[in-house]
């Protein structure tokens, strides 16, 4: 039998519709599948417990008491009337606003000897980062250490360098300086562990920023005569301004929402001085049982929270563009 | 006196490993136009930035207006640069730009203004002063890249690759506007380039450079019609000088002045040189005729540029009696390429 040519078209036609699609030949199906995860991720670890919030912050469920019954803002209106919520509410702003200027400002000094070119700089890129790779609850026992009100090792320097715990000292004749148990110098700690604890993150951040910035612009202003400060505050901070931003926000949310190292350190105290409203949420809802009031508590700074991030989000869109 | 000297000029990187430039002199005369033209990676761009004071030289000194000033950082050198990709900063308006320099040496508001609406004005693009870099064209950036180095006054401008940036056509017409606008200011320009068109067009002495060494520097005639060596031949000129072994030299002569002989004035001194066509172009008027010369020397491949003028038929596969006037002829010693007397053929 002879094969013509129109025989062998055919055959050929017939193979190509004996292949199979695969899954892999189907983007919209594969990009599902892999959305999925993180979406179910999200709905699960997130969206749940959020909504859950909101519904007991608006009921009496307590951990005696688990029974659901809506009683609309009373939640609310009992932690406004109390003193503690108010305080903490005011350290909170505080706190975030210190360590949100500190991280800042030392992510910026640590980036820019970061992406500095000299002899050893891996092991002082891997120190500089050390403090955001370790757990943060080991970190700040390690800290709870080093403010031990009797044998914190930062009294003992003090007292060999004749500032601390002689007659006329500079910091007092006291032996000890109680890191965590004056109001002030606890709410200093705090910050002080917050700030070292994420500044590494935001240092990270910058980077990304500096090194995208192009190297002739930097050469372009040294040969137009302007010196280290011109050069970084009118050329590299306002290119690096998104990105710095974005370093902000990312302390602002982290420092809004962290409870570990205030938890670790001083549990709020002492009396209250350290006492952010995740502490006390942590405290009313969980320590205390009072789910309800707790979630209110929990609750109250979302919107703030959620106006800040957009505002600042669209702040960095418009320079972007800009 | 020379406004920018190089004496014995040496660059490494790499720790020794590669060297960029080794060891060039070089002195520009006043108010000329000097162009460093070589291949991607003859250290052309690296000797600029030691000029600017990007890169500090291994070794060897840098002298701007008569002072060493090897040591000094860019800001104290007096020079004003423009990068190949102009380097503008993006978050500043044009007239931002322009009067950046002025405001790092401290000049008053008024008269900062003053100055960049002055150098806005002589280059055209005083309408634009209020925009940003990226609302402008390549050709608005490049003339906002000049204005911003135009202000400084500088002893010396260095270019670095201005043009290449730009579409071919704007090219030619920025190649004329940047000349006229050298010419009207009569200040020295160095400028750096890979494209001898540019070169040829812009320079009042070309230094051809190759593995960091100045292989030639000379007025554009010079460099073209009497190259030191093979590499300056081949390297200018399009198509580049044909080369033809000899007896351990390499005879050498321009594709436009090997034409049929019947093209050339009789007895001028004519070498006749048999010539087998196997392929012609028609480039802008010209033909290019690629074709195996013999009789010369070692059987060559080579090409001749025919103007429009030059009628004869010519036919691939044929061959022809082609001649090169004598004169015309160059020698190189085919060991170091170098050029060398002229041998009687």
């Amino acid at each position: 039998m002879t094969v013509t040519a129109a025989d062998r078209r055919t055959a050929e036609t017939a193979g190509i519709h004996l292949a199979r699609r695969r899954l892999a030949d189907r983007d919209p199906a594969l990009a599902w599948l892999f959305l999925m995860p993180s979406v179910v991720y999200i709905l699960a670890l997130v969206a749940v417990p959020f909504v859950l919030a909101v519904g007991f912050a608006l009921s009496d469920v307590t951990a005696g008491d688990p029974s659901y019954d809506f009683v609309g803002l009373r939640n609310f209106e009992r932690a406004f009337d109390d003193p503690v919520f108010w305080r903490s509410l005011g350290n909170t702003f505080f706190f975030t606003a210190v360590s949100m200027v500190l991280i800042v400002v030392f992510g910026k000094v640590l980036a820019n000897i970061l992406v500095a070119d000299f002899r050893g700089k891996w092991v002082v890129r891997f120190l500089v980062l050390l403090p955001w790779t370790t757990p943060v609850t080991l970190g700040a026992i390690a800290w709870l250490w080093l403010l031990d009100s009797i044998f914190s090792p930062i009294d003992w320097v003090l007292r060999e360098l004749g500032l601390l715990g002689r007659p006329g000292a500079l910091l007092g004749a006291e032996s000890n300086l109680f890191w965590l148990g004056e109001p002030n110098l606890a709410m200093g700690s705090v910050i002080a562990v917050h700030v070292w604890r994420l500044t590494p993150l935001a240092a990270v951040i910058m980077v990304a920023g500096l090194v995208a910035i192009p190297r002739d612009l930097d050469e372009a202003a040294r040969v137009d005569g302007a010196g280290w400060w011109r050069r970084m505050f009118e050329v590299t901070i306002p290119l690096t301004l998104p990105v710095i931003a974005v370093a902000a926000l990312f302390g602002a949310i982290f420092t809004f929402t962290d409870m570990a190292v205030v938890d670790v350190l001083t549990n709020g105290g002492p009396n209250n001085a350290t006492q952010v409203l995740t502490s006390w949420a942590f405290f009313r809802g969980i320590d205390g049982g009072d789910v309800g009031q707790g979630a209110a508590i929990a609750l109250f700074l979302f919107p703030l929270l959620l106006a800040a991030a957009i505002a600042i989000l669209r702040a960095v869109r418009r320079m972007e563009v800009g | 006196m020379a406004v920018v000297e190089l004496r014995q000029l040496v660059k490494e990187f790499d720790a020794g490993r590669v060297r960029a430039v080794d060891g060039v002199d070089l002195a520009t005369e006043e108010g000329e136009y000097l162009v460093l033209l070589g291949p991607s990676g003859c250290g052309k761009t690296t000797l600029l930035r030691t000029v600017a004071g990007l890169e500090e030289p291994t070794s060897g000194d840098v002298l701007i207006d008569g002072h060493v000033v090897t040591g000094l950082p860019p800001r104290a050198r007096k020079v004003a640069m423009v990068f190949q990709s102009y380097a503008l900063y993006p978050h500043k308006t044009v007239l931002g730009n322009i009067v950046f320099p002025l405001r790092a040496v401290g000049m008053k508001r008024t008269e900062r203004e003053r100055k960049a609406r002055w150098a806005a004005e002589l280059l055209g693009i005083a309408h634009l002063l209020a925009r940003k870099p990226r609302q402008l064209s390549g050709g608005e950036r490049q003339r906002v890249a000049l204005a911003r180095a135009l202000v400084r006054e500088p002893l010396v401008f260095l270019l670095d690759e201005p043009l290449s940036n730009l579409d071919a056509k704007l090219r030619t017409s920025a190649r004329d506007e940047l000349k006229t606008f050298q010419q009207g200011l009569g200040s020295t320009t160095i400028y750096v380039t890979h494209d001898q068109v540019e070169a040829m067009g812009l320079g009042d002495r070309i230094a051809v450079l190759s593995d960091g060494r100045v292989r030639q520097l000379g007025r554009p005639t010079d460099v073209y019609d009497d190259p030191a060596d093979t590499f300056v031949a081949r390297f200018i000129g399009s198509p580049p000088m044909n080369l033809v072994a000899r007896d351990g030299h390499l005879v050498g002569f321009r594709p436009e002045h090997l034409l049929p002989q019947e093209a050339l004035p009789a007895g001028a001194g004519r070498e006749t040189v048999p010539f087998t066509v196997d392929r012609i172009e028609y480039l802008s008027g010209d033909r290019h005729v690629y074709g195996t010369v013999s009789g010369l020397g070692e059987e060559t491949r080579v090409v001749a540029r025919l103007p429009a003028t030059v009628g004869t038929p010519i036919a691939a596969g044929q061959s022809y009696d082609f001649a090169v006037i004598r004169e015309r002829l160059r020698f190189f010693d085919a060991q170091n390429g170098q050029r060398t007397e002229a041998v009687r053929l």
